[in-house]
C-alpha cells in the first residue's frame, strides 16, 4: 500500500464516514477533520518528497508504485509524484481546506453537498498522483460529474442553465482528451511492442511527427478547455456565477489548474515536437486570452464575473507560460497555477461571504463595506492588491517569471505577445481598483448594510489559511520554485529544448 | 564581513513596527503606537545617521573615489541561467544621501502626526501605513539592483495609495487614489520592459556591474531597435517612464495633484519629499549608463525636465487649493532635478549637474516637507483648502508664520538660505551646454518666487477673513518638526554637497557663481516683488490682469486640460470602445455560438426523437425497408463489378 493511495482513501473515508452523520453539526465536523489531515498528509508528503530528492534520487518520478488494473489492454493505476504534482496536491487540499469552512453554514442537504464536493476533490487528488494516462482520465471524470450535481442542485440563479453547460463543454473536452489518450496508447510503442498509458514509458518512445501533429490538438484543446482557453471559455462565468462557494472556489482554484496540468504533462511533454510546430497558434490564443480576460472583466456588474474573467486572464497567462518553452516561464506557469489558485479561491470564498451577507454580488448595489467588515473587506483588497501583481504576493513571483522567460525570446512574435501580456498588469489594476473603489470604499450605500457582521472564526479560519499562504509563497518563493519544482522540469524541458 | 552589515535594519526597523500595529489594531492605544512607530523610525534615523557618518566621515573616500559597498545580500529568487534577483542593501554616495533624506523627513512627519492625526479614528492604521511606507522607500533607496529597485518601487506605490485613499468614505480620495496608482502602474509598465530589456542584453541587475564604465564593452548591445533607437537607448527611455510616472513628470503628472486628498502629512512625506523624487533617483542611479551609453535618451530626461518644471510653474500661479500650489511647486522642482540630471555628463567637471540634481533633491525634501506640514498646521487651523477663504494669519499664528516664510524663501532662491545654493548649481550646470533648458530653468526660477509668495502673501498676508474660531498655532508635536525642518532648510544649502555626491565616485569642488547667482537672484526678487505688490495687500488689479489674460488663465487654471484627455481616452475609448464591446461580444457571440450549438443538438434531438415511438409497426416498417435499400444497393453493386 503506497503513501499516496492515501490521498485518495481518506476523502473517501471522510465521504463513508459523512453518511452516518446525524446533523449538520457533525456533517461540517468530519470533513473539517478529514481535510485537516488531508493537508496535514499534503505537508508530510512535501517533507518526504524533500527527504527522497535529499538523499540524491533524481528519477523523474519517485514512490511509484505499479497496481494492476486492466492487465489485458496494459491499463495499471501507476502511482508516482514529481514536485510538480506534489505542489498541486498541497495547492488542492488548501484549497478544499478552506472550502469546507467557507461552507460552514452549508444548510440544505448538507450530507451530500459535502460528499459530493469531498467525492470531486478526491478525483482532483487521483488526477495528481497517478502518471497512467487511463487512470488521470478516470479521476478527472470523478470530477467533473459531481460538479453537475453541486451547480445544479445548491447553485443560484439559472443554475440548471449553467451546469448543463459547465458539464456539456467540460464533457466535450473530455472526448477531445480521450481521443487524443489513446492515438498516444496506439503509438506509445514501436511495431509489435507492448503499448502502454503509462507516462514514464511513453516518454521513452519517440512518437512519430505526423502524428504527433495530429493529436496534440486534440489533447491541447481538450484540456484548454478546462483550462479556460480562447475562445472556449465561456463555461466559466456562467458557471462560476451559479455556483455555491465552494465549488467556485475548488473550480477556478483546482479544476482549472487540472486543464493546464494535462497541458503541460501530457500534450507538452509527450508531444514535443507538435508543440514547437503549432506552439505559435495557441500562443496567440493565449495571449488574446489574457488581454481579453482582463478586459472584460473591467466592465462587468457582479463579483463573480469580474472574478471569472479575470481568471480567464490569470489563467492564460499560465498556458503563455508554457508556451515559451524554457524554464523561467514554465517555472513561472507552474507557479501560476499555485498562486492562482489560491487566490482565486480567496476571493471566491470572499465574496460568498459578503454575498451570504448583502444577498447582492452586484457592485453598485453596495458600497462602503469596508467600514462594515473591515475584516471581510480588507482581505479583499489584499487578496486585490495580490490579483494585480504586488511583490509580496505569490502572483507578482509567477508573472515576473513568465515574463522573463517569455522576453529570452528575441524575435518580434515573441516580442509582441509579451509586451501585450505584460500589459495586463495595468488593466488588472483597472478593474481590480474600480471594484474595490466601488463597493468596499466611498459612503454607505445601502443603509441595510449598517448593521452587518464582520468575519466569523471559521470565516478567518478559510481566508486566513488562504491569505497566509498566498504572502508566504510571496515572500519566499524559492522555496516553491526551487526547492520544490525546481528539478522537477528538466525531464520536460528536455524534450521540449531538443528541438531547437 | 564589512562595516556596513547592519544596514539591513534600516528598513527593517519599521516593517517590525508595521507588522506589530497591523496585527494590534484593535488592540494598542494611540499611546503606545505613537511611541512605538516614533521610536523605531528614530533608531532607524540614528542608523542612518550613523551609516553617512562612518561612510562620509571615517572611511571617506579611497584611492579619491567613493566606494561602493554591498552592505549584505542573498539571493531571493533565481530568475534564469545566470540571472537571479538578490535582496540586499547597497552603500555609497546617492544611496547614503538618500536614507538621510528618508529617515529625516519620515521622523519629522511621524511627530507631527501625532498631533495632526491625534482625533482620528483611523490612528493606529495611519501610523502602521507611514511604518510600511518608511520601510518600502528605505528598502528602495538601498537596493542593490534595479529589480530590487522595482520590488519596492511596487511598494511605495501601493504604501502611497493607501494613505491618499487613507479617508476611503470619501468619493474623492478613493478616486484620487485609483488614479494615483493606475497613472504610476502604466508608468511601471515600461519601467519593467526597460528592465526586461536590459537585463536581457547585459546579463545583470545589479548596480555595480551594470554601471561600472568598464564592463560596458563587454555587454552585447549590438543592433538597432524600432525608431532607429539603439538598444541602451530604448531601454533607459523606457526605464525613465517608469521614472516619469512617480515622479510625475509631464504627461505623467496627473495624479499629483489629485494625490493632495490624502492627509497633509502624507503628502509632506510621500509627495513632496521622498517617493516622488524616487524617479530622479533611479535615473540617477543609472547615471552612467545615461550619460555614457545614450547620450540621446539622457538629452530627452533633460529636455522632459525642462519642459516639466515651466508648465507645471504656470499652472501653480493660478491654483487657489493651497495643497495644489504646493503639488505643482512640486512636480516644477522635481521638474528641475530632472532636467539638471539632462544636461549634466559623466565624471569630474563635467558631472556638476548629477550633484546639483542630489543637491537639489537634498534641499527641496526639507524645505518642501516643511511647506506641506505648514500647510497642514493651517489647513487644520481654518478647517479650508482655499486661499481665498485664508489671509492674516500671522498675527495669529506665529511660528507657523516665521517656518513657513523660511521654506518660502528657500524655494524662491532667496541668497543664503539652502534652495538658493542648490539652484545655482543646476542653472550653472544648464548654462554650459544647454541654452534652452538654461532660460526655461531662469523662467521657472522667477516664476517658482512669484507664486509662492503669491500663495504666502495670500494666506499671511493680505485681507483677514473672517475665523469661526480663532485659528492658533498649533502643539508641540506639530511645532517641533516645523522648527527643526526650519533649520534644516536654511543650514542644508551649506553642505558642501560635491565633496560627497558626485556623479564618479570623485569628490567634486564647487564654488558658488556669482554671475549666475546674480542673474538667477534678480530674477526670483522680480518675482517676489511682482507677488508683493499684486497679493500683499487686496487689490483689483489681480482680476483686471485675469480678466486681461482670460483664456490663458483659463487654460492654466484647468490644468490644460490634460486630466479631460485623460478622462476621454480611458473612458470614451477605452472603456466605451474596447471593454464594453469585449463584455458584450463575449456573451453574445462567444458564448452565443456555444448556444447555438447547443440548441442543434436539442432541436435535432427533439425532431429526431419521433422515431423511437414504441410502435411495433413503424420498427417493423423501418426494418424491412432498410433491407430493402440495402439489397438493392448490394446487387447493384455486385452488377456492376
Amino acid at each position: 500500500m503506497s503513501f499516496l493511495m492515501l490521498f485518495v482513501l481518506v476523502p473517501l473515508l471522510t465521504v463513508i464516514a459523512i453518511l452516518f452523520s446525524k446533523n449538520i453539526r457533525q456533517t461540517r465536523w468530519i470533513a473539517a477533520l478529514g481535510m485537516s489531515l488531508q493537508l496535514i498528509l499534503s505537508a508530510v508528503l512535501v517533507v518526504m518528497y524533500l527527504q527522497i530528492r535529499a538523499a540524491g534520487i533524481a528519477d523523474d518520478f519517485v514512490m511509484v508504485k505499479n497496481l494492476s488494473w486492466f492487465p489485458s489492454l496494459n491499463f495499471n493505476l501507476t502511482l508516482g509524484v514529481d514536485g510538480i504534482s506534489v505542489s498541486l496536491i498541497a495547492l488542492t487540499s488548501i484549497v478544499i481546506f478552506a472550502g469546507v469552512f467557507a461552507s460552514w453554514q452549508m444548510e440544505s442537504l448538507h450530507r451530500e453537498f459535502f460528499i459530493s464536493l469531498i467525492v470531486l476533490a478526491s478525483g482532483v487528488f487521483g488526477f495528481f498522483i497517478t502518471i497512467d494516462l487511463f487512470a488521470m482520465f478516470v479521476f478527472y471524470e470523478l470530477a467533473v460529474i459531481p460538479m453537475y450535481l453541486l451547480i445544479g442542485i445548491w447553485g443560484t440563479g439559472p443554475k440548471e442553465y449553467s451546469a448543463m453547460k459547465l458539464t456539456l463543454m467540460l464533457m466535450a473536452g473530455s472526448a477531445l482528451i480521450i481521443v487524443g489518450l489513446l492515438g498516444i496508447y496506439f503509438h506509445s510503442a514501436p511495431e509489435g511492442g507492448q503499448l502502454t498509458m503509462n507516462l514514464l514509458e511513453i516518454s521513452r518512445y519517440k512518437i512519430p511527427e505526423n502524428v504527433q501533429n495530429f493529436l496534440f490538438p486534440f489533447l491541447f484543446v481538450g484540456f484548454g478547455i478546462l483550462g479556460a482557453l480562447f475562445p472556449l471559455h465561456t463555461w466559466s462565468p456562467d458557471g462560476h456565477a451559479s455556483a455555491p462557494t465552494a465549488v467556485s472556489m475548488l473550480h477556478a482554484g483546482v479544476l482549472m489548474k487540472l486543464g493546464s496540468y494535462g497541458v503541460f504533462r501530457i500534450a507538452l511533454f509527450l508531444l514535443p515536437q507538435a508543440a514547437h510546430n503549432q506552439g505559435a497558434l495557441f500562443l496567440i490564443l493565449a495571449t488574446i486570452g489574457i488581454v481579453y480576460g482582463a478586459l472584460g472583466a473591467i466592465m462587468q456588474k457582479d463579483l463573480k464575473y469580474i472574478n471569472a474573467y479575470s481568471s480567464v486572464s490569470h489563467c492564460a497567462l499560465i498556458l503563455f507560460g508554457l508556451l515559451m518553452f524554457n524554464r523561467s516561464a514554465i517555472d513561472g506557469a507552474i507557479l501560476q497555477m499555485i498562486s492562482h489558485g489560491i487566490m482565486t479561491a480567496l476571493f471566491f470564498a470572499l465574496i460568498g461571504m459578503i454575498y451570504g451577507r448583502t444577498h447582492t454580488r452586484m457592485i453598485h448595489e453596495m458600497g462602503g463595506l469596508l467600514k462594515v467588515m473591515p475584516l471581510l473587506g480588507a482581505a479583499y483588497i489584499i487578496g486585490g492588491l495580490a490579483s494585480l501583481g504586488l511583490p509580496g504576493f505569490s502572483g507578482f513571483v509567477a508573472e515576473m517569471l513568465v515574463f522573463f522567460g517569455a522576453f529570452s525570446h528575441a524575435d518580434t512574435f515573441h516580442r509582441i505577445a509579451t509586451v501585450l501580456a505584460a500589459s495586463s498588469i495595468v488593466i488588472t489594476a483597472v478593474y481590480i481598483l474600480r471594484v474595490v473603489g466601488i463597493f468596499l470604499m466611498g459612503p454607505i450605500k445601502d443603509e441595510h448594510h449598517r448593521h452587518l457582521t464582520d468575519a466569523t472564526w471559521w470565516e478567518k479560519l478559510s481566508v486566513g489559511t488562504l491569505l497566509l499562504f498566498i504572502t508566504l509563497i510571496g515572500m519566499f518563493p524559492s522555496f516553491v520554485t526551487e526547492t520544490l519544482i525546481g528539478n522537477s522540469l528538466a525531464p520536460a524541458l528536455e524534450r521540449l529544448m531538443s528541438n531547437f | 564581513m564589512n562595516a556596513f552589515e547592519y544596514t539591513f535594519l534600516i528598513p527593517f526597523i519599521p516593517l517590525l513596527g508595521f507588522l506589530l500595529i497591523i496585527f494590534n489594531f484593535k488592540r494598542f492605544p494611540k499611546k503606545l503606537t505613537a511611541a512605538l512607530a516614533t521610536s523605531l523610525i528614530g533608531i532607524s534615523f540614528v542608523l542612518s545617521v550613523y551609516t553617512a557618518w562612518q561612510y562620509f566621515i571615517i572611511m571617506g573616500p579611497l584611492h579619491g573615489v567613493y566606494p561602493k559597498i554591498i552592505g549584505n545580500h542573498f539571493e531571493w529568487l533565481k530568475l534564469g541561467e545566470h540571472l537571479s534577483v538578490h535582496m540586499g542593501t547597497l552603500i555609497d554616495q546617492a544611496s547614503v544621501m538618500m536614507l538621510i533624506v528618508v529617515s529625516t523627513v519620515s521622523l519629522m512627519v511621524h511627530i507631527y502626526s501625532i498631533g495632526y492625526m491625534h482625533d482620528d479614528r483611523g490612528f493606529n492604521r495611519f501610523f502602521a501605513f507611514l511604518q510600511l511606507f518608511s520601510f518600502s522607500m528605505l528598502s528602495l533607496v538601498i537596493a542593490t539592483n534595479v529589480f530590487q529597485i522595482y520590488i519596492f518601487w511596487e511598494l511605495v506605490g501601493v504604501s502611497s495609495f493607501l494613505l491618499i485613499g487613507f479617508y476611503y468614505e470619501k468619493p474623492s480620495a478613493v478616486a484620487a487614489s485609483k488614479k494615483a496608482f493606475i497613472v504610476t502602474r502604466f508608468a511601471d509598465l515600461f519601467f519593467l520592459l526597460g528592465i526586461l530589456l536590459i537585463s536581457f542584453h547585459t546579463d545583470t541587475f545589479d548596480f555595480i556591474s551594470l554601471t561600472n564604465p568598464e564592463n560596458f564593452e563587454r555587454f552585447n548591445l549590438h543592433g538597432t531597435t524600432f525608431l532607429g533607437l539603439s538598444i541602451p537607448a530604448l531601454a533607459l527611455i523606457l526605464i525613465f517612464v517608469g521614472g516619469a510616472g512617480k515622479s510625475a513628470m509631464f504627461p505623467l503628472h496627473i495624479w499629483l495633484p489629485d494625490a493632495m486628498e490624502g492627509p497633509s502629512p502624507v503628502s509632506a512625506l510621500i509627495h513632496a519629499a521622498t517617493m516622488v523624487v524616487a524617479g530622479v533617483y533611479l535615473v540617477a542611479r543609472m547615471f552612467a549608463n545615461y550619460a555614457i551609453m545614450a547620450p540621446e535618451a539622457l538629452a530627452l530626461v533633460g529636455y522632459v525636465g525642462a519642459f516639466t518644471s515651466l508648465f507645471a510653474a504656470v499652472i501653480a500661479t493660478t491654483q487657489i487649493d493651497f495643497k495644489r500650489v504646493l503639488a505643482f511647486s512640486t512636480i516644477s522642482q522635481i521638474g528641475y532635478m530632472m532636467a539638471a540630471l539632462g544636461v549634466s555628463g559623466y565624471g569630474e567637471e563635467a558631472g556638476l549637474g548629477y550633484m546639483a540634481s542630489m543637491f537639489h533633491l537634498f534641499t527641496h525634501a526639507m524645505f518642501k516637507a516643511l511647506l506641506f506640514l505648514g500647510a497642514g498646521a493651517v489647513i487644520h487651523a481654518v478647517h479650508t483648502n482655499s486661499i481665498r477663504e485664508m489671509g492674516g494669519l500671522r498675527k495669529y499664528m506665529k511660528t507657523t508664520h516665521i517656518t513657513f516664510l523660511i521654506a518660502t524663501l528657500a524655494i524662491a532662491g532667496f541668497p543664503g538660505l539652502s534652495g538658493f545654493f542648490s539652484k545655482d548649481e543646476i542653472i550653472t550646470a544648464a548654462h554650459q551646454s544647454y541654452p534652452l533648458v538654461f532660460y526655461t530653468l531662469l523662467v521657472v526660477a522667477g516664476l517658482t518666487a512669484f507664486y509662492m509668495f503669491r500663495l504666502y502673501f495670500l494666506v499671511f498676508w493680505n485681507t483677514e477673513t473672517h475665523y469661526h474660531h480663532k485659528p492658533h498655532d498649533p502643539g508641540k508635536a506639530m511645532l517641533i518638526p516645523l522648527i527643526i525642518l526650519a533649520v534644516l532648510s536654511i543650514v542644508s544649502g551649506y553642505i558642501p554637497f560635491g565633496e560627497f555626491v558626485s556623479s564618479d565616485g570623485k569628490p567634486l569642488h564647487t564654488h558658488l557663481h556669482f554671475d549666475i547667482a546674480i542673474i538667477s537672484t534678480l530674477v526670483s526678487f522680480v518675482g517676489i516683488a511682482i507677488a508683493w505688490f499684486l497679493y500683499k495687500k487686496s487689490s483689483d488689479l489681480t482680476s483686471h490682469l485675469i480678466a486681461r489674460w482670460g483664456t490663458f488663465y483659463r487654460w492654466a487654471y484647468n490644468k490644460f486640460y490634460i486630466d479631460e484627455v485623460y478622462l476621454f481616452i480611458t473612458h470614451n475609448i477605452i472603456f466605451a470602445y474596447i471593454s464594453r464591446p469585449i463584455a458584450w461580444f463575449d456573451r453574445h457571440v462567444v458564448d452565443g455560438t456555444m448556444n447555438v450549438i447547443g440548441w442543434i443538438t436539442v432541436t435535432t434531438s427533439e425532431k429526431i426523437k419521433g422515431m423511437q415511438s414504441g410502435q411495433l409497426q413503424q420498427y417493423a416498417f423501418a426494418f424491412v425497408s432498410a433491407i430493402l435499400v440495402i439489397s438493392a444497393f448490394l446487387i447493384y453493386y455486385l452488377i456492376n463489378n
